[in-house]
């Protein structure tokens, strides 16, 4: 008998479909604005921490739906995004610096689907808000350093072999240092090669001058940019990690470029900022023999350099510097308990601590200064181009007398504010970018244009579809019924398999789905139209039925590989939105096949196979 | 319900002339508007940078350019996006201030204005805007050259060719609409035309599958009339799945909010030009290019060819 399915087969396209409905249904559940507060070694989330949090934010009238705890960290969720920002903003005082809050939305799933694996849909930065951007290495600073770093020590190599040499000069990925003597030369070339064996040494000689060149190799080039990078992607990791943001995402793209993305950011010049800087500290000895007066008017003293303070007075520093930002462990702001004003207090590591205590203890009594440097790149028009400056800004912030020696850990104060200080514990901290960084893309999404973007899209779904079914079955009937039922399924399959995915649903997502509905009628009306074909040239409704379906299968086939196609090339060259966009198109295609098929037929065959049917409902 | 209760007759390829008249002219018109004005490209592509905030009055233009002229944002452009209480600021670059402050200072202009709320950010940088206009022009040659191939293996190079004709035609005029009336094109509008590339394909390849069926079915008739008894044949799914397509992109241009607007317009301007160029377009290029029954004969087994037991030379 035709047009019956064995009942492996139906078995398994329902089996299909429940496993779609099952992994959809985490959707269907509301997404609470939540809060994540974690801790950290100074500070962990503990049962009193839990009740300071309940205690806090009832006595403030703030409500939230309830507060879970566990490994050592706690979720707070609220009915609301106004409860959710007042939260954060009184928390972030009330707790202090141990803890750091992520806003985040946790779905309200039960424990049993969530334990089956099944997620709601990730959603994209466009319908949560948040903030992406996209950073841009500066690769060519970061080779400038390699050959930075290659002269000073091949300078210290050969003032420590007595080699004298005339000048050391940085070249394109190449050091080459000048020499009187072609015998000095010739042994500092096999110093050098000694102690670095990786770059390629050249001996030239030119008039009266004998060079040394050291080549830095492509591999090595490679790898120092590399590096850069891998380093800049952790720095950033730090920052992101410190700023509080749930779920960030920190990515390699291309050669050269981070993407950063972060849900629910809400204030992109603060988190710009913090991306981008580049601060750290510097302490030096002030300078109290040189006069200040002579210069100001130019004439420094040797050793000493010039610098001033916030105010904009004048103050001379000693050239050598004790500490540097890098050798920084651990950095965390709070007030000064005996003047009352913000602090950043300060670890150093063993060396750093070491030269500190030297320092500190033949100095006793003399000011020492903090130095806060900050590169910050400004773009100006230079002749009608785009020309990036980069300017560094030094600045004093404290100049106080060394009372007593001290070693690893001590604090800075002098800032301007408590927020500041928050901010730079945060920088020292993380601590530094490898090479400079440049952001080269910006889209954030504020949280009521997300909102707005889920509904929209929603509202544009749910409408397509209605019309849709009302015209199918305006001309098709049963069959047309047939047709929207797997037109629903489809809507679920979707969804369910871009949960199971976690693929990133952005408003082109949406689009694409809202798309998919209007397309994957098509294999239906294909196969209705066979069918009605076939009828008309006088075939049996059974045979009609069957043929229809047979005959429209490779055109169907055809005619979505071909869309595949395209969303595939979509897939691969799009950003963010656009990839969005192929997902769904590329799911809606692959399951769209599935129901209108497989699906339609199983119930077409309930409804009419193995009878004798005189007319088709079509 | 059927829109032609038994399958039509109509002489499409009769009036072929007509129709590679009006296509010559909708290209001409296209091309010719790309060349004299160009596209009206996204900041996506230029690069630059755009803010959109929503004020929770409604809010007078004027004023929001009078207090960014006084900050200094001389040549901002300012309008209202969607509703009177939105407004869309596109911003040139600044010498003072780096691209990535210029949005935030933009902002605190804005919201000095009245309570305004950051609804978007795009800040795009000169040098990404390019790539991306070299990546996008990219995905469209990659994804007509993966068509060519596919339906060349699947049927034969003429209708590979004569379906990349017709892609070529619908990507121009959905571009060419943009550029004439010069609608925002940025980067979803690029992904609406990919799109259009893939739906109008699928079109055609209904239409080329069943001219390649009836080569083999239909013992008389010339290449004119089997192509024209196909197309009849598909007239009714064609016109159906364009009309329920076109019924989803409605509710998407009218529901969809403002961003996916472009996005919808591009696709609504394919489909129908697809829908066309599918019935003219595809099947008058194999027919100029010269395809007849013996083309299609000795291809390889397909599914159908099972039911017809004598098989031809």
């Amino acid at each position: 008998m035709i047009n019956q399915y064995p009942l492996w087969k139906n078995l398994l396209i329902l089996l299909v479909i429940l496993a779609g409905v099952l992994y959809a249904l985490p959707n269907i559940y509301s997404q609470d604005p939540s809060m994540e507060i974690s801790g950290s070694r100074r500070a962990n989330v503990t049962e009193a921490t839990v009740a300071k949090v309940d205690v806090v934010l009832k006595d403030a009238g703030i409500n939230f739906k309830s507060i879970e705890h566990g490994a050592g960290k706690m979720l707070i969720r609220f009915a609301s995004n106004e409860d959710q920002l007042r939260a954060n903003e009184l928390l972030e005082t009330t707790l202090g610096d141990g803890y750091t809050q992520a806003l985040t939305l946790a779905a309200d799933v039960p424990d049993w689907l969530g334990e089956l694996g099944a997620e709601p849909m990730y959603l994209g930065l466009d319908l949560r808000g948040g903030i992406h951007v996209l950073i841009d290495v500066d690769m060519d600073a970061a080779a400038k350093q390699a050959v930075e770093r290659y002269s000073g020590d091949i300078r210290t190599l050969l003032r420590d072999n007595k080699l004298r040499y005339i000048t050391v000069t940085q070249g394109d990925n190449r050091v080459s240092v000048k020499f009187r003597t072609a015998a000095v030369r010739d042994k500092a070339a096999d110093v050098i090669y000694e102690a670095f064996p990786r770059l390629t040494i050249e001996s030239t000689k030119n008039g009266d001058a004998f060079f040394v060149h050291g080549n830095i190799s492509s591999s090595e080039q490679a790898e120092v940019k590399r590096f850069a990078l891998q380093q800049n992607i952790t720095t950033l990791r730090n920052r992101v990690n410190a700023l509080g943001v749930a779920e960030p995402v920190i990515q390699q793209q291309g050669d050269r470029r981070i993407v950063v993305q972060l849900p629910g950011a809400q204030d992109p010049a603060k988190i710009k900022e913090m991306l981008g800087a580049t601060a750290t500290l510097e302490y030096r000895l002030a300078d109290t023999k040189g006069n200040i007066n002579d210069a100001l008017n130019g004439r420094v003293p040797p050793g000493s350099k010039l610098y001033r303070e916030r105010d904009g007075s004048p103050v001379l520093l000693k050239k050598r510097v004790i500490v540097t930002g890098n050798q920084i462990t651990n950095a965390s702001s709070g007030i000064d308990t005996r003047t009352g004003t913000p602090m950043v207090s300060v670890n150093l590591d063993s060396q750093g601590a070491r030269r500190m205590r030297n320092m500190t203890t033949e100095n006793v009594n003399k000011p020492m200064a903090v130095v806060f440097i900050e590169t910050r790149t400004i773009t100006k028009m230079i002749d009608g181009k785009r020309v990036k400056r980069k300017i560094k800004v030094e600045e004093v912030i404290s100049i106080a007398n060394i009372v007593e020696p001290f070693g690893a850990r001590f604090q800075t104060t002098g800032l301007d504010s408590s927020e500041e200080a928050h901010d730079l514990a945060l920088l020292l901290r993380a601590g530094a970018l490898a090479a400079p960084i440049e952001i080269v893309e910006e889209r954030t999404i504020g949280p009521s244009l997300g909102q707005d973007n889920i509904d929209q899209g929603f509202k544009s779904v749910i409408i397509g579809l209605i019309v849709v079914m009302v015209f199918m079955v305006a001309y098709y009937r049963l069959f047309g019924l047939i047709a929207n039922l797997a037109l629903i399924i489809n809507l679920v399959m979707i969804v369910a398999v871009l949960s199971m995915l976690q693929a990133t649903l952005t408003l082109p997502g949406i689009a694409g789905i809202v798309l998919t509905v209007g397309m994957a009628v098509d294999a239906n009306v294909l196969i209705f139209q066979r069918i009605r074909e076939e009828l008309a040239v006088g075939n049996t409704p059974q045979a009609s039925i069957f043929a229809g379906y047979e005959k429209a299968f490779s055109t169907i086939v055809d005619a979505n590989i071909t869309t595949l196609i395209a969303a595939v090339v979509l897939f691969s060259f799009g950003t963010g939105p656009i990839k969005g966009f192929a997902i769904t198109l590329f799911i809606g295609i692959v399951t769209s096949m599935f129901t209108a098929i497989l699906g339609t037929r199983a119930v077409i065959n309930l409804v009419y196979g193995q009878k004798r049917v005189k007319k088709l409902a079509i | 319900m059927q829109i032609f209760t038994q399958t039509s007759k109509i002489d499409f390829l009769g009036k072929s002339r007509f129709a590679l008249i009006f296509s010559a002219l909708l290209m001409v018109a296209s091309i010719g508007s790309l060349f004299v004005q160009q596209l009206s490209l996204g900041i996506d592509f230029t690069g630059g940078t755009l803010v959109e905030v929503g004020y929770s009055e409604p809010v007078d233009l004027t004023k929001v350019r009078g207090a960014l002229e006084q900050s200094g944002f001389k040549d901002a452009t300012v309008q209202h996006f969607g509703t009177a209480k939105d407004v869309l600021v596109r911003l040139a670059p600044r010498e003072d201030i780096s691209s990535a402050e210029l949005s935030d200072q933009a902002f605190s202009t804005l919201a000095s204005v009245a309570k305004a709320e950051l609804r978007r950010v795009e800040f795009v940088g000169p040098q990404v805007g390019e790539e991306l206009t070299n990546d996008g022009g990219l995905a469209m040659l990659y994804a007509l050259l993966g068509i060519l191939i596919y339906v060349a293996l699947r049927f034969e190079y003429r209708f590979a060719v004569g379906a990349v004709i017709a892609l070529v035609h619908d990507v121009v005029v959905t571009i060419g609409i943009f550029s004439i009336f010069q609608i925002d094109f940025d980067l979803p509008v690029l992904a609406a035309v990919l799109a259009v590339i893939g739906y109008s394909l699928n079109d055609t390849i209904v239409v080329y599958d069943r001219i390649r069926e009836n080569f083999r079915k239909m013992r008389k008739g010339t290449s004119i009339e089997i192509i024209n008894a196909s197309l009849n044949q598909t007239l009714s799914r064609t016109l159906v799945t364009s009309v329920t397509t076109l019924l989803v992109l409605l509710a998407l241009f009218i529901f969809g909010g403002e961003i996916i607007h472009g996005f919808a317009l591009a696709l609504i301007i394919g489909v129908v030009i697809g829908t066309y160029s599918s019935i003219y377009v595809a099947s008058t290029s194999i027919v100029m290019m010269g395809i007849s029954k013996t083309d299609l004969m000795p291809v390889q087994k397909e599914g159908e060819e099972e039911e017809e037991p004598e098989s031809q030379p």
